[in-house]
Parts: C-alpha cells; structure tokens; sequence
C-alpha cells in the first residue's frame, strides 16, 4: 500500500525511529554495561561511572569465578536439574494429554475440570512447602521439579492439539494393528515434535530463572541452584535481612558479581532466537482464540 | 505467560459432534479396552491428587493450630481464629495498602505505556528497524527476576553504580535508592517496565495487524493526518484487545509476583515492600507462623479467585457481543 506521506507524516516517522532506536538501546545498555565490566579489573569498575568497552581487558573476574567450586557446583546443579526437569515434565504432560485427548474416555471430563479448578486455584505457598516437607523432599533437587511437574495450561494446549490431528490417522493405525502405545510413540509424537520443542523451552526457561523453588526448599548452601549463587554474590550484604544468607559470607568485588551475572544470562541468550519465534507464537495461541 | 481466558471448552465445542454411543459398556469392559490409556493417565492423575490436590487439602491448617508433629490432621481445629488475628493486625492495611499501589501503579504506567509502545512499533514501515527494535524489547522478558534485582542492584550501587551517579547528579542528591523506601516502589515499576513492556506489545500488535486497511485509505482520502487515522481508526480497532487486556490484568492484581518484591526487599524498606505473597514467607517459613501465613495465603486466594472469575466472565462479554 502507497500512502502519500506529508511533511508532518515525514517528521513524525523520523521522531518515532529515533525514539524506537534509544528504547532498544537503553534496553540493552544494562547487559552492555556488565558485559563490559565482566572483563574490566576493579580499579576501573569503581573509578568509571559508566562504560561499554573496558581500558584493560582482563579474564580475572572469570579465572576466579570458574576456580570457586561453590560457582561450579551451582552451575552443573542447575544443568542437570534443567535437563531432568524439562524430560520429566515433557513425559508427564504428554503421557496425561494424550488420553485425555480421547473424547469417549471415561473420567476424562472429571479430570478435566479438576485439572482447569487447579490452575485458578492452588493450596499456596505454605501448604505446599508442609507437604514437599512431609514427603521428605526438603534440600533434595526433586523438591524443584516434581511440584510444578505438570502446568495445566500446557497439558490443556497440548491435549486440544492431539485432539485437532486428523483421526483417519490413528484409524488406519489400528487397522495395522497398532497399540495405543504404539500410536502416540510413532504416530502422534513425530507430528508434535515443533509443539514438544517449544514446551520444552518453555520449561528448560522455567526451571533455569527460577529462585522461588530452591528458596523454599533448599536450606543447605551447598545445593544451592545458579540463581541463588546469584543473589548470595551480588546483594549487599548489609542491605540483605531478609533470611537465607550464609552469615559468614564476604561479599566479592564488583567484577566478580558482573561475570556472575554473564554466565547466568549466557544460555538464555544464545537460546534467545528460538525463544522469540516459539514464545511470541505461543503466547498468541494462549491468550487470542480465533 | 499472560493470564489466558479460561476457556478450555471452546477446543471441544469446534469439533464435530462424537458419532452416536454404542450401547454403553460397563465401566469394567470399558476399563479393560482402554486399560493402556488409562495407565498413561495414571502418572499425570498422581501428580495432581498429591501436589496440586494435596495442598489444597493442607490448606486446612489456614482454620487450625498447626503444630508441626501433631501434622495437618492431628492439629486441633481454630476456626476463624487465624483470620481474625490477621484482619486485627495493624499489618493487614499496610500490606493491603502496599499490593494496591504496586497494582494501581502498574495498571496506570506500564500498561499503558505498552499500548503506546505497539503503537509506535505499528507506526513503523520500514521493517527491518521494526524486527530489530522487537528482538531487543523482547530479550528481558527471559531473564529471571534474580538476574533483574542483580542488574538493577549494579546500576544502582551506593557510590559507582551509572544510574546512582548519573540520577543523583542531576538531582544534586545523594540518594541510596536500593534501601531509600520513597524510591522502593518506582524501582518496581522501572524494573517492570523494563522486563515486561516490550513483550506485552505481542498481543496489541496481532490485534493492530487485523485493523481494517481499507478504513486508513478512505480516511486518508478524506484528508485525515497520521494522529487522525490513530485516534478515529487505529484505536477503536483494537479498543476490545485493550478492554480485555486491562480487565485481565485487574484480575490478576494481586498477584505483585513474589520474586521480584523478595529480591527488592531488604531491612531498610520492609515498611512499603511487603506484600501478601513475601509477608506469607517472612511469617510462614522464616517465623513458622505456618496456620497465620495459611490464613493470609488463603484471603489473597480467594479474593484472587473473585477477581479471576469476575473479571474472565466480564472479559468474554466484551469480547463476543462487542458492547463498544
């Protein structure tokens, strides 16, 4: 479409690309800044108020960090129970849908509304905690995957989506003397695999930023999960009072914290175009039904 | 995610109608066909009966004294003693009083400020400048509230931090504003702006793409100007989008989303941070106050449960018969 554009139209096109450019900018100023400051000594930190390429490139803050075995304990932690989580989570969601997809199952419209009543509704946060407590999950990695194991807006998504493939599918399946099992095995997964791909971003995201669950449920600091590495690293202690932090912990020098912050962003980042292109999809199918 | 229009009929409804019942098995020949579903199901059913239900049970210590080893059944019955406790608390208003503002503030500048931002990004044709602009609003949305609070409390560091130096110089102060509780609250917001703003453009731009193009032609024939074509034709094209967006958010203003409040709260600030999600920590887990916190948890609940539910049933209203 041609528009004939005025001289107004020209000079407000011109202020909106300016403002657009210095909001992506200033949005990413800040991971600019303690990228930069990563690789900078302290002398430089402390005495430069505000810098996007340091004076004196140094690996410093990264050599100590990565010879701290509390840094590296956290990090390969935090790996496996993404990893772990984001498999259990996967299987359990699929393993549950995938029957509740069957429209003439018996049951299947109970559980179904007990599933939608548990995701306006929840026993909260302390009865939670009581109850992973009682289970004798406290400081153990699988008090951060098994409450959240199932979210049920996935499982509904997931359920609508098995239900929406073309039944002639799984009809000619059975002719040929398929399972069930078999079915969704070598049926119905292979078809999925773009939607279990973004779940399963979804859920790798979820447990890697989440400081809620080891907060909770990890007491012991040598369990302790990136994020709350994190924290412990770069909140002043003095400001703290809030609980949860070792008494006996120095607080680092600044580069320290900047590199810290890196490695935590790291993953996310390089995630980050497979993120943008499922999530905005996502999103869209959740929230707009056409 | 974005809280979403419960509505998980609506899948069933556009499907064809089931081919008409056979005669009706028993359930045990029923069971005995299906007996592969129904162990898949088995897992899931386990998971929601013990962490989804359980809770949900365990919530009745909100009307007991709990007492840790009598546990949750053992533990004698309160009534509404816990509740009675908590609305007598002088806390109660000053934690009602603090989640309120945090919510009005975020309803009255961030959301806003996002329809604004798809507006301008809407406004743009030259479309690699638009993409770039989207990729970079869209990164902090991923970034954990840890990595937010970790940011901000760098850029904000008592004597070095740019944004402390930079702020304090053109104020000519010498604000901390990491424990100064009258800037505790702005932090938020800016925090918010920051990681939520661009992301939340996703929705009212899929709603700006299904504007009627015809309209901006037969305006512009009229002789209608940029501002002119936005207000008259760009806005009430996506005035129901807005409308359903805003009584979402009001739905969920409770929740001011524990993490980020947590991770902002120190000892200086406690008397405008606390809110009902971080007051349920500090009382329930660091105090052991498990019955009281239980009590708080559960008000926040079902007055968040009234505001789902009134606010998803006025938000479907809008959005079939199109009252506007």
């Amino acid at each position: 479409m041609k528009i004939h554009n005025t001289t107004g139209g020209k000079v407000f096109d011109a202020a909106n690309y300016l403002f657009l450019t210095l909001v992506g900018i200033i949005t990413l100023l800040p991971f600019i800044y303690v990228f930069a400051g990563s690789f900078a000594n302290e002398a430089e930190i402390t005495r430069r108020a505000f810098f996007v390429w340091p004076e004196q490139f140094t690996l410093g803050s990264y050599e100590y960090i990565f010879s701290t075995p509390a840094f590296i304990k956290a990090l390969v932690t935090t790996v496996v129970v993404t990893v772990v989580g984001t498999v259990v989570q996967l299987i359990l969601t699929v393993t549950m849908a995938y029957p509740l997809a069957k429209r003439n199952l018996r049951g299947r419209r109970l559980i179904l509304s007990l599933v939608v009543f548990a995701m306006v509704f929840s026993g909260g946060m302390i009865p939670t905690f009581l109850l992973v407590k009682d289970l004798g999950l406290l400081n153990s990695y699988w008090a951060l995957i098994l409450p959240a194991a199932i979210n049920p807006f996935s499982l509904i998504i997931i359920k609508n989506f098995f239900q929406e493939l073309p039944a002639e599918l799984e009809e000619s399946a059975k002719m040929d003397g398929a399972t069930e099992v078999g079915i969704l095995w070598r049926i119905l997964l292979p078809l999925s695999k773009p939607v279990l791909a973004t779940f399963a971003l979804f859920y790798a995201v979820g447990i890697w930023n989440d400081f809620m669950s080891p907060l909770l449920y990890l007491s012991d600091n040598s369990k302790w999960t990136l994020q709350m590495y994190l924290r412990q690293v770069t909140a002043s202690s003095d400001l703290l009072g809030t609980g949860n932090v070792d008494p006996n912990y120095i607080p680092p020098e600044q580069g320290i914290k900047f590199a810290v912050i890196v490695v935590a962003t790291l993953p996310i980042l390089i995630f980050y175009p497979f993120l943008q292109k499922h999530f905005a999809k996502g999103m869209l199918i959740g929230s707009v039904k056409g | 995610m974005s809280a979403p229009v419960i509505d998980s009929k609506a899948a069933e409804r556009k499907q064809p109608a089931a081919p008409a019942p056979r005669a009706r098995a028993t359930f045990p020949v029923h069971f005995a066909h299906y007996k592969w579903l129904y162990l898949l199901l088995l897992p899931g059913v386990v998971y929601f009966a013990v962490f989804r239900y359980g809770p949900m049970y365990g919530v009745s210590i909100a009307f007991k004294d709990y007492v840790p080893f009598l546990g949750v059944n053992g533990s004698p019955w309160v009534g509404f003693q816990q509740f009675r406790d908590f609305f007598s608390d002088p806390d109660f208003g000053r934690l009602l009083g603090n989640t309120l503002i945090l919510a009005f503030l975020n309803l009255g500048i961030a959301f806003p400020l996002t329809i604004v931002l798809a507006l301008l990004l809407n406004e743009v044709r030259l479309s690699i400048l638009k993409r770039t602009v989207q990729t970079l609003v869209y990164i902090p949305h991923f970034l954990s509230w840890t990595i937010v609070a970790s940011l901000s409390f760098l850029l904000f560091a008592l004597d070095f931090g740019p944004l402390f130096l930079f702020i304090n110089s053109v104020l000519g102060t010498h604000i901390d504003f990491l424990s100064d509780p009258a800037w505790f609250r702005p932090l938020i917001v800016l925090q918010d702006i920051w990681k939520n703003t661009g992301w939340g453009t996703i929705i009212f731009l899929a709603a700006l793409s299904t504007v009627d193009q015809d309209q901006y032609e037969a305006a512009i024939i009229d002789g209608a100007g940029r501002f002119r074509r936005v207000w008259h034709i760009t806005l009430p094209g996506i005035r129901s989008t807005i409308i359903v967006m805003l009584i979402l958010a009001i739905g969920q203003m409770l929740n001011t989303g524990f993490e980020q409040i947590y991770l902002m709260t120190n000892a200086l600030n406690r008397s405008v941070a606390d809110v009902f999600d971080t007051y349920v920590y500090f009382v329930g887990i660091t105090q052991g106050a498990y019955s009281y916190s239980t009590a708080v948890g559960l008000f926040k609940s079902l007055v968040g449960l009234v505001l789902i539910f009134g606010t998803n049933a006025l938000a479907k209203r809008f959005n079939q018969s199109g009252l506007f």
